[in-house]
Parts: C-alpha cells; structure tokens; sequence
C-alpha cells in the first residue's frame, strides 16, 4: 500500500517538474521576445529605413546597415547555395552507400555546427590577409562557407524525398542521370529546394561573429563590396555596448528588423514544407 | 553500343560527365573548407605557438603590452560557462521533451513544438543583447546579493558565490547560454523520444507502471544514445558560442573562483579583441585561440555526430 503510495507520489512530482520546465523555458523565451518588441518598436521610426547610422549623440537610422545585410547575405547565399546543393544532388543521386559520401556526409555536419567564429578567422586568413583590408566580399564569402552544409543537408534529404519509381521511370526511357535530375528530381523536390533556401538564408542573415573580422563595419554608404560595409549584425553588436541612449535604442531596432525577418522566413519554409507534406498525403 | 555513336548520345554522355564531375567537384569542396580552415588556423597560429610552445595552453597571463599571451582563462572560461550552462539546460530541456510528447494535450503540442523550434533560429546575438539589458541588471539586483548572503558563507561551495555583485560574469554568460541552447536541446530530444515504438511504452503500462515509471525505465534506456548525442551537440554550440556570451562575459583575462565575477571565453576574447589587436604575436595568439576552440569543438561535435548515426542506423535495422 505504502509502495503504491510512493510510487504515485513519485510520478506526480515528476511529472509536475516536467510540467513547471516547459512553463520556466516558455517564460525565459517570451520575455526574450517581449523586450524584443518593446524595446525594438521603441526604437523604430522612418528614421531607421531612410538615414545613415548616425555618430554618438546625433539623430539617425540604420540604412547602410540594411542595405549591408542585403548584399552581403544574397551575395553569399547565391555562392554558397549553388553548391550546396550540387554536393548535396552528389551525395543523394551518384554517391549513395559510397565510402567518400560517408565522410563528407559526416564533415558536412561537423561544419554545420562549427563555431561561426572559426569561419570569420578562416576567411580573415585566406582572403582579408591577402587582400590587405577588410571587406564586403570577404564578409560575403564567409556566409557563403557557412550557407554550403546547411544547403547541401536539405538538398539531400529533399533529393531523398522523391520517390525511387520516378527515377527509374526517367531511366528507363533512356535519360542519363543528369538529365533526370534536371527535369524530374529538381522539379519534384522544388518546394522542398525553396525550403532549404529560405532556412539557409534565415541562417546567415543573423550571424554576427563571421563577419566582424571581414566585412567590420562603415559608418557610411557604401556599395563597393571592395572595401568595408556596414551590416546589421555587427551595428547592434557596437551599437549595444555603446554608452549612448541613442545608439542603444537603434540597435534594438535593428534586432527586431533581424528577428523578425528570420522569424518571417523559417516560417515560410515551414508552411512551404507542410504544404508539401499535405500533398504527399493526399497523393498516397 | 551503337547508340552511343549517334552524335545525339555522345553529346549526352558528356554531359552526364560534365554533370557527375560538378557535382563531385562541389561536394569534394566540403572536405576542402574542413582542411582550408584547419590549415589556416594552424599557419596563423603557429607564431605564438612557437613563441609560447605548449606553454601556452597552461599559462592565465594575457598582456598584450608585454606580449605574454596564455590561454589558460578563456579555455576556463569557456569550458565552466558551457558545463553551467549544460547543467541547467538540460534538466529543463529533458522536461520539455517529456511534457511535449508525453503530458501535453494535441492541440498544444504543435504550436508548443513549433514556437520551441522558432525560437532555435533566432540568432544568438539576440539573447546576447537581452541578457545585457535585462538579465544581468535583474541577477545583479535581486538573485546576486542573496547568493552572496546566503550561499556565499556556506564552507564549500561558498567560495563560487563571493564578491561583489557586478551583474555580468561566468554566471550570467552561463545563463544566457543555457536560454540559448534551451529550445535545440529539448526539440532534439522530443525528437528521440518519438522514435520510441509505441508498443514498448504501452507494455510498460499494461504492466501497472505509471507515466514516470514508463518514461523512466522505457523510454530513457531506449533513447540513451540519442539524448546523449543531442546533449553533445547542445555542448558544441554552447562552446563555440560567440555573441550570446561575449555582451555578458565581462572579458577579464583572469580565473576567479567566484561564478560572480568577470571571465573571458575563447570565442569572446576573439570577438573582442581580434579587430584591435596590434602586433603579430596578438593576432597569431589569438588565432591559436581559435583553433584550440576549433579542435575542442570538432572533437565534441565528431563524438555526438558518431552517436546520432549509431541511433539511425538502429531505427534503420528495426522499423
């Protein structure tokens, strides 16, 4: 009787734990998102999408910034995604069971989860150091390395995705293999290829640590991917550890704008997905 | 094969060549960054490596006005505020997973996953600047001052609680790494808990277990290998964390036993210092950083990955 007692006792304050860690990780993370917004549309006016990033104590608002992160993030992504995705069409179409597809599944995601700090130092060393001065392109090239094993994951497993039958199918009205991933695979796994897209994008648009030693940063505008640019990243990372109220609050403005544009994205990618996933269902 | 000498099918077959060897070319470029930044983190940091010898991964001095560079604290640092971190993520993690796929109703747990999942693609820099703004002022006035009273006399452990409460430090960092890795760790989780069959689970029941007894004695030894796995995964993010840690770190070159006080990590130091370091020796130092932070993680990530294929290969071999 005690036994049964304690046993029920036991899996009630378990239980009751799991229940008050799911509250206590919401809780942290809606604060988070709280200040966030509160703090962000304070800081949020016309002035942060029309006016330059300002000196200390003068009025201004985060153009060059933005129009920093736009560059350098398409610049990278349509370096990095291009071939993510070719080595992931390698690995899901001629590479299967091999021994060379093993190691570079597996070196693919060690480099997925590296430190982002460690790509900035790579290509500070191959490309900033030879170049002699820090630059947009550099910053570009760096979020190319880190868009390459996001991209390449998702081709492949989307690749994965389409049905065997439809391959052979192809095969057997006498196409070679690059021409049934050019007209059959490719088109049957499209949305699943805009889904990695758009999380590879999400991904490198809030990275901060690749490019504070490549791109740095510009007080001004700029379009020359030759020299310096500005981008939001690195502007809220100076900008928050500043002394001056007005820098602060542009830094939690240009926060929100990241957040909310990453946010905007991975959820895109999602309906896409269950969009997809609704289909298949219907099809089977 | 009189097909291939019509010029249509040659034409074809060089294409498919031409197509195999972009391909290959692109996916043999992945082993080809893996080894560009090995080297080059080795070239960089091969002056301060010389200079210090292996000294250097033992020595807590950090003056750049003298030239003497150890990297001693930030490995500390980095080593202490990741281990925090995963002390507190992943209990919390464990009962979200739990909640998520064995306590909570259907209706929620789709939009309690997702918002979990979401909130993993919000860059760190974010939880970095919350934990400046809000957190540390919020540590340094209320939760501080009573682990200082109340904690800090106690023998033991009450030297980890001593000193002023300056609101940044070890423990604040720590904490907003746990924030951090939070939503990864519990949705990798709720991931190996749903490969669990539910038959197993249902045997568990039908033999009288409550829902902990289930969890506890069914679904954990089934899943041990992928929580572990995904816990190691948590720990390589949290070690090569740059921004979440650096706004909150304090950057002190210096080994405190107090969690209270200012420290440095290896990313943070970089992130901090590397646009103004003047001298080589600094920026080789610095770069050596990195790649000790690179061979840690590497280690730490190659060891989780190795543990993860191990469980797919399981659910593979028994559907």
């Amino acid at each position: 009787m005690k036994r049964g007692v304690s046993r029920r006792f036991r899996n009630a304050l378990f239980l009751s734990l799991s229940v008050v860690a799911t509250g206590l990780g919401l809780a942290c993370l809606t604060a988070i998102l709280w200040t966030l917004i509160s703090h962000g549309l304070a800081g949020m006016s016309v002035k942060v999408f029309t006016q330059m990033t300002p000196a200390p104590g003068n009025e201004g608002g985060l153009l060059n910034a933005i129009y920093g992160s736009a560059v350098m993030t398409l610049l990278g992504i349509s370096m990095g995604a291009p071939i993510g995705a070719l080595a992931g069409t390698y690995l899901a179409e001629y590479g299967r069971g091999s021994r060379l597809s093993t190691v570079i599944r597996f070196i693919n995601d060690v480099l997925l989860s590296a430190p982002s700090i460690i790509i900035g130092l790579f290509i500070y060393e191959i490309i900033v150091v030879r170049m002699g001065h820090f630059s947009a392109l550099a910053g570009a090239v760096a979020l190319a390395v880190i868009a390459i094993p996001v991209s390449l994951r998702t081709t492949e497993d989307m690749l994965n995705l389409v049905p065997r039958g439809l391959k052979d199918s192809s095969a057997a009205l006498g196409a070679y293999p690059w021409r049934t991933v050019l007209s059959v695979v490719y088109p049957a796994a499209r949305s699943g290829l805009v889904t990695g897209l758009l999380l590879a994008i999400a991904r490198i648009s809030g990275e901060t640590a690749p490019l504070l030693f490549t791109a740095l940063n510009n007080q001004f505008w700029s379009t020359d991917l030759n020299a310096p640019m500005a981008n939001l990243p690195v502007v809220i990372f100076q900008f928050a550890l500043s002394p001056y109220q007005d820098w602060q609050n542009l830094a939690w403005g240009g926060a929100l704008i990241i957040t909310a544009s990453i946010l905007v994205l991975s959820v895109s990618a999602r309906l896409i997905l269950a969009l997809l996933q609704s289909n298949r269902g219907s099809n089977t | 094969m009189a097909i291939i000498e019509s010029g249509h099918a040659a034409k074809q077959l060089i294409y498919e060549r031409l197509f195999k060897a972009v391909t290959l070319g692109a996916a043999i470029l992945v082993l080809l960054i893996l080894g560009g930044v090995a080297v080059s983190l080795i070239r960089g940091a091969w002056p301060a490596l010389r200079h210090f010898g292996f000294e250097f991964v033992a020595r807590e001095v950090w003056n750049p006005v003298t030239d003497e560079f150890g990297a001693l604290a930030p490995i500390y640092g980095t080593v202490v505020t990741s281990l925090l971190a995963m002390l507190l993520a992943v209990p919390t993690g464990f009962g979200i997973a739990l909640f998520l796929t064995e306590l909570c109703p259907p209706a929620l747990k789709r939009p309690i996953g997702v918002a979990v999942e979401l909130l993993a693609a919000v860059p760190s820099i974010i939880f970095g600047i919350w934990g400046l703004f809000v957190l540390a002022p919020i540590l340094q006035r209320t939760v501080q001052p009573w682990l200082i009273h109340h904690v800090g006399k106690l023998p033991g452990i009450g030297p980890l609680f001593k000193g002023p409460p300056y609101g940044i430090g070890i423990l604040t960092a720590s904490i907003v790494l746990a924030i951090m890795v939070l939503p990864f760790i519990a949705a990798t989780m709720r991931d190996v808990f749903d490969t669990v069959p539910t038959m197993l689970k249902e045997s568990g029941y039908g033999l009288g277990a409550t829902t902990w007894e289930v969890i506890w004695h069914v679904v954990v030894p089934h899943s041990r290998v992928g929580m572990v796995g995904g816990v190691m995964l948590g720990l390589g993010r949290a070690l090569g964390e740059t921004m979440a840690v650096t706004f909150v770190i304090g950057n002190a070159h210096r080994i405190s036993t107090s969690l209270l006080a200012p420290g440095t990590t290896i990313s943070s130091s970089i992130a901090n210092e590397f646009t103004e370091a003047v001298g080589d020796l600094y920026t080789s130092s610095l770069i050596a950083l990195g790649l000790l932070l690179f061979i840690i993680t590497f280690i730490v990530i190659a060891a989780a990955q190795a543990m993860l294929r191990r469980l797919e290969r399981r659910a593979v071999g028994s559907p």
